[in-house]
Parts: C-alpha cells; sequence; structure tokens
C-alpha cells in the first residue's frame, strides 16, 4: 500500500488523465463485446486475443518500416476477415446455444490464438513506437505521451462512426433489427447468417483497431488477452447492452481505477485489481438483483 | 447391498490401483496425476454436471491447498519467509518425522480453509446465475494467482519450493509410492463420497437446482445452503488434490502450477464433459481418456500441445456436448434402465 498518490496532488491528475484516455480505448473493445454479445447472445472470450492479434498486425507493420499508426486502418480490414472466418468454422454453432457452450468453445479459441501468436511473434514485451512525442503540462509535473492523445481520439471516430454506421446503413438496420428479434427479421427477409457473419466481422475488427493503438500506446504480449476481454466484459455488465454513453463512462471509470489501483496497490497488483473488481461488481448486482421481488414465471 | 456384478468391479479396481505403482513403476508420478485428474474432474461434476453451475473457480480450492499445505509444512518448523527467500530450503532441512508431521498437517489445513472459504463466499457468489458465475468463477481463480505472485512471505513471482522429500530414505521408490498412494486414497475417499451423494437425496436436490432453480426454490428447497454446501464439498476435495500435488511437483508458482487456470483450470471442466457430465462414471473415464491423450501426444507435438488443447477443447464443446456417457445413453438407453416407449416416441417425432 503506497498513499503517496494523495499527498501530491499532480500525480492525481496524472492518474487520472492517463485512465480516461485509456479507458476510452477499453470502452471501444466494450462496445464490440455488447454487438456481439447483444445480436448474437454469445460471451466471447477470444476478445482480448482479437485485440492482441490486431495489435500484432500493426507491430508487424511497424517492424517492416511502415508507421505503425497506418495500423488502425489496415489492422480493421484485416481483423475483419479474420473473424468472418472464425464465424464460419466455429461460432456459427455456438450461436443458439447454452451460453457456458460459447464462453468455452470461445476460450479454447483463445487458447489457440494464444499460442500461435507465441509461434509467430514470441515471447517478448513489444511495443510499436509511434515516436509521436509527449506533452508536458503543469510545469511539467504531468506527462502525457502523444500516442495516448492519439489513441483515444481515433477510438472516439471509429466509435462514432460506427453509430452512425448502424443506424443509417442498410447492414446497421439488419444488425439492429436481428438483435431485436431474430425470427422476425428472418421472416421479413433479413438473412440471420449473413448479418451474424458480419456482426463478428465488426467487433473482430473494432478489436483490431483497439490493438492497433494498444501497440504504440502500452505493450503486446501474446498471453495478456484475457485482462481485455475481462475489461470489456465488466464495462458491459455496468453499462447494459446497446448503451454508448454509459459504455464511454464506465471505460472511462474503469480506466481510472486502474490508474489509481496501479499506484496505491502497486504495479504487481494491477491485473489482480481488476479481476477482483469484476468479482465485486458482479456480486453487488447479484444482491442488488436479489431486492427485486420475484415471481415464477 | 452391493450387487455381486459391483462388488466385483470396484474390487478388481482397488487391486489394479493398488498394485499398479508396481505393474508400471516407471510411470509412478503419471499415475498419480491421473488420480488428481480425477478427483477434480468429479468434484466438478458436483457443480458443472450436477447443480449446473459451470464454475472455472475450482482452481481457486486447488491452487489455495498446494500454497497451505507447503507453508504448514515449513511454518510447523521453521520461519516461513526465510524459506521463500532465495536458497533458504538449502538452509534448513526436514527430518523424516518433520516431514511427514508437516504434511499430514499441511493436508487437514488445506482440506478445512479452502472448505471454510468456499463456505464464506459461496452466499455471495452463487448467487449468480449461468454466465454470470462461469465468468465470476473464473475472475476469482485468476484474481487469487495475480494476488498470490505479489505475496513476498509466499515467495511471490519466484515461487516456492516445497520441502524436498527426506534424504535419510534411502529407498528412491519411496518418494513415487509415498505419493501415489496418498493421491490413490485421496481418490478413493473422493469417490466413496460422490458414489454416496448420488444415492441421497442431496443429489436430487442438485439435479432439482440445475433444471429449475425458480421451481425448487418454490418447492421449499432452500437452494442456497445446498448450493454452499456442494461446493464446500468439491473446496474440500480439491485443497487436498492440491496439496498432494504441491508435495510431488515440489515447486509452487503463483500463476503456472497452483491457480493454473490455463492448465488445471480448464482440463477439469474439460474432462468432465468429455466423460459426460452429470453422472458418477464419466468424469472418471473422462479424466482416464484425457489423461492417456495427453501423455500419449504431447510429446509427439511438442510446442503444439496447447494449440491441440484449444482445438480440442472447441470439438468436444460443439460436437460432443454431453459426452461420451451422453453418447452411450442415446445409443444404448436400456442399459442405463431407461425405457423407451415406441409408440410415445414415434408420436414425438411427428410432432415435430
Amino acid at each position: 500500500m503506497d498513499f503517496l498518490i494523495f499527498k501530491a496532488p499532480m500525480l492525481m491528475v496524472q492518474a487520472s488523465l492517463d485512465g480516461i484516455l485509456l479507458g476510452i480505448l477499453f470502452a471501444l473493445i466494450a462496445y464490440g463485446m455488447a454487438l456481439q454479445w447483444g445480436v448474437m447472445n454469445i460471451i466471447n472470450i477470444a476478445q482480448g486475443d482479437l485485440v492482441i492479434l490486431g495489435g500484432y498486425i500493426a507491430y508487424t507493420m511497424y517492424l517492416a518500416g511502415i508507421h505503425p499508426a497506418w495500423g488502425v486502418i489496415v489492422s480493421p480490414i484485416i481483423m475483419y476477415f479474420v473473424g468472418v472466418l472464425l464465424y464460419k468454422l466455429v461460432i456459427n454453432k455456438v450461436v443458439d446455444r447454452d451460453l457456458f457452450i460459447s464462453i468455452l468453445a470461445t476460450f479454447g479459441i483463445a487458447i489457440v490464438f494464444q499460442q500461435l501468436m507465441n509461434f509467430i511473434f514470441g515471447a517478448d514485451v513489444v511495443v510499436a513506437q509511434s515516436e509521436y512525442g509527449t506533452t508536458m503540462l503543469f510545469d511539467n509535473s504531468v506527462t502525457l505521451p502523444n500516442s495516448k492523445i492519439f489513441s483515444a481520439f481515433i477510438s472516439v471516430l471509429y466509435a462514432v462512426a460506427l453509430v452512425i454506421y448502424m443506424k443509417k446503413s442498410r447492414l446497421g438496420r439488419a444488425i439492429r433489427a436481428t438483435a431485436q428479434n431474430a425470427r422476425a427479421a428472418k421472416i421479413l427477409g433479413v438473412d440471420t447468417e449473413k448479418v451474424y457473419a458480419a456482426t463478428f466481422g465488426i467487433n473482430a475488427a473494432l478489436c483490431g483497431i483497439a490493438g492497433a493503438l494498444i501497440s504504440i500506446t502500452l505493450t503486446l504480449h501474446p498471453y495478456v488477452g484475457l485482462p481485455y476481454t475481462v475489461r470489456s466484459f465488466m464495462i458491459v455488465i455496468v453499462a447494459g447492452l446497446g448503451n454508448l454513453p454509459a459504455v464511454a463512462l464506465s471505460g472511462m471509470g474503469l480506466g481510472l481505477f486502474e490508474e489509481f489501483a496501479d499506484y496505491i496497490l502497486g504495479t504487481e497488483f494491477r491485473i489482480g485489481a481488476v479481476f477482483m473488481l469484476l468479482v465485486f461488481i458482479l456480486v453487488y448486482r447479484r444482491f442488488k438483483l436479489s431486492k427485486k421481488r420475484e415471481y415464477l414465471k | 447391498m452391493m450387487k455381486q456384478k459391483d462388488l466385483i468391479l470396484y474390487s478388481g479396481l482397488i487391486i489394479l490401483g493398488l498394485a499398479a505403482p508396481y505393474l508400471f513403476s516407471a510411470f509412478k508420478v503419471q499415475l498419480t496425476y491421473l488420480c488428481v485428474l480425477i478427483v477434480l474432474a468429479m468434484t466438478w461434476n458436483l457443480q458443472g454436471g450436477e447443480m449446473g453451475y459451470n464454475t472455472f473457480g475450482n482452481i481457486l480450492f486447488y491452487g489455495l491447498g498446494m500454497y497451505l499445505t507447503a507453508s504448514v509444512q515449513v511454518g510447523m518448523f521453521f520461519p516461513l519467509a526465510e524459506w521463500t527467500e532465495s536458497g533458504g530450503e538449502k538452509t534448513f532441512v526436514h527430518t523424516t518425522a518433520q516431514y511427514f508431521q508437516g504434511i499430514g498437517v499441511g493436508l487437514l489445513v488445506s482440506a478445512i480453509i479452502p472448505a471454510i472459504i468456499a463456505g464464506a463466499i459461496g452466499y455471495a457468489i452463487l448467487g449468480l446465475r449461468g454466465h454470470y458465475f462461469a465468468i465470476c468463477t473464473l475472475g476469482l481463480g485468476i484474481a487469487a494467482g495475480e494476488i498470490a505472485g505479489g505475496i513476498e512471505i509466499i515467495g511471490a513471482g519466484q515461487g516456492f519450493t516445497t520441502p524436498p522429500f527426506p534424504a535419510e530414505i534411502v529407498d528412491t521408490e519411496a518418494r513415487g509410492k509415498f505419493f501415489y498412494f496418498l493421491s490413490f486414497a485421496l481418490l478413493i475417499g473422493t469417490f466413496v463420497f460422490v458414489k454416496y451423494i448420488y444415492g441421497s437425496r442431496f443429489k436430487l436436490i442438485l439435479n432439482a437446482i440445475r433444471d429449475n432453480e425458480d421451481k425448487a426454490e418454490a418447492m421449499g428447497i432452500q437452494t442456497m445452503k445446498y448450493k454452499i454446501t456442494g461446493w464446500m464439498c468439491s473446496a474440500f476435495f480439491c485443497g487436498l488434490a492440491g496439496g498432494i500435488m504441491g508435495g510431488l511437483i515440489g515447486y509452487i508458482d503463483s500463476t503456472d502450477v497452483a491457480f493454473d487456470g490455463r492448465e488445471m483450470g480448464v482440463f477439469m471442466v474439460l474432462m468432465a464433459i468429455l466423460g459426460g457430465k452429470g453422472t458418477l462414471w464419466g468424469p472418471v473415464i473422462g479424466a482416464t481418456l484425457f489423461h492417456f491423450f495427453k501423455e500419449g501426444l504431447w510429446t509427439l507435438i511438442l510446442g503444439w500441445q496447447y494449440v491441440a488443447l484449444g482445438v480440442l477443447i472447441v470439438v468436444i464443446v460443439i460436437y460432443f456436448p454431453e459426452g461420451l456417457m451422453g453418447w452411450l445413453r442415446e445409443k444404448y438407453p436400456e442399459r442405463f434402465g431407461e425405457v423407451i416407449d415406441e409408440k410415445d416416441r414415434k408420436a414425438q417425432v411427428e410432432l415435430k
């Protein structure tokens, strides 16, 4: 335990800014999670591994001499097809079934992804240098990497674009119709199979963007996918499905929590704190729900 | 009374189990693993199969048991903090008596404390339903691993070397035999206990909770009480299994050995599903098959084993969700004491 942060107000500003910028990135991943959960009723444990895979695509570009920021355009395109392929191979068989089956099946996918990434990219912690420099605030007492500001900006941009796309386009409307009532949508001529494939593809593309941003702001490692899954799961539970402002807000809240936990508990407990928060949120939710009057349907 | 056929089967299995370390002397460690895997699969089956609460969290009790046994075994005679500092295990040496006393008390503690913890957190955690429960327990297991990896007194990130087998015993086979018989005794204990549950009202209540918890509650069953009891039973045996495993492996790492969600945590779910959840023999068969498959294939596909594991999970979950016993049951319903009314079945088919 270290309470230095409460004695130095500048550290607090630093942690808050870091947390909010990071939280926006988490919200983007959570948005993808909410999308597939709402439309297909599956929980994707491999979400975080899709993020990391997207990050490695940007990292590969960086190794090839291209600026990794271009990854935010290339990575989602590749990841869209990865997502569609994954849907055709596995996900379409778990869509209408018990949620636990989707959890276990995607857990299997996550293990495969982790190991394949370990083979291809090695087990080292890597980071793609964006060389954007840092911004100094408040007499140089708060340092803010420009890459973080860039990543938050890109996240917001993509999120807004996606919301408009979901509202206006034909596919967006089909996705929303399927989410409301898959059977009715089918009767009205929506090819739900295609909608599901596209939804999973879009989710993977979102993960690709987030991954590319993570490759320049944080670090990549084949086995760090699960925390991202858990973070997005948490944000979705707190915010609810399909409530975008709430997703953004709870994303930022999570970011703040993590940065403060990092300062107070120490970096070695950071991931542990995230998982404990998950447990607390679920337990809190359980007690809140149990207060409601129940009746037998 | 036990039927004669059963009697022959069980006595045959016990004799086989007792003779195994002498027959397959080179595979004692593997046989110990097998016993522990069967115990884990059977206890998982109590939650996932009978109660319908698919948990990833039993690894929590397994890891706790591992740390508790080792800590007690060391802490009874030597200062724990100095032991876990680098090279501490070389300064302090357990005598034979100390070693066995330590492991005995340690195992006792590692059975009781996880059961108490399961009871304490049970009310909060078991109130969650379905996938929320699954994700929550997954989080618990990983959080425990991450937190254990930050605590200095149990070795933090660098691990915890469990006391080595006393050097005064010259028989080189003794260590393997000791752990094998320990785990075999645990296996028999677990099997007898689970079989007892299978014949009791408790199992029917668990099944009622699985099939429809609200209705079970409406029937006047205090579901929470039974859910917590079931979880405590699992925790008891998982803790023991962990304690034995810690002694056998000889080294505890927070995320790779103790709270090993990526291996043991998944294995226990997979084995129970492979064999058929919700049956007495399913997890036993599933664990045995899985262990043979794993040991046979692991070395052949070195480096690719996790890819194979992931693919195996996907295939089993998608194509064999009912497992081996479920498949047999579908194929030979008479063997399972089910009578199928042909007329009724035809009517059902026509209705569809």
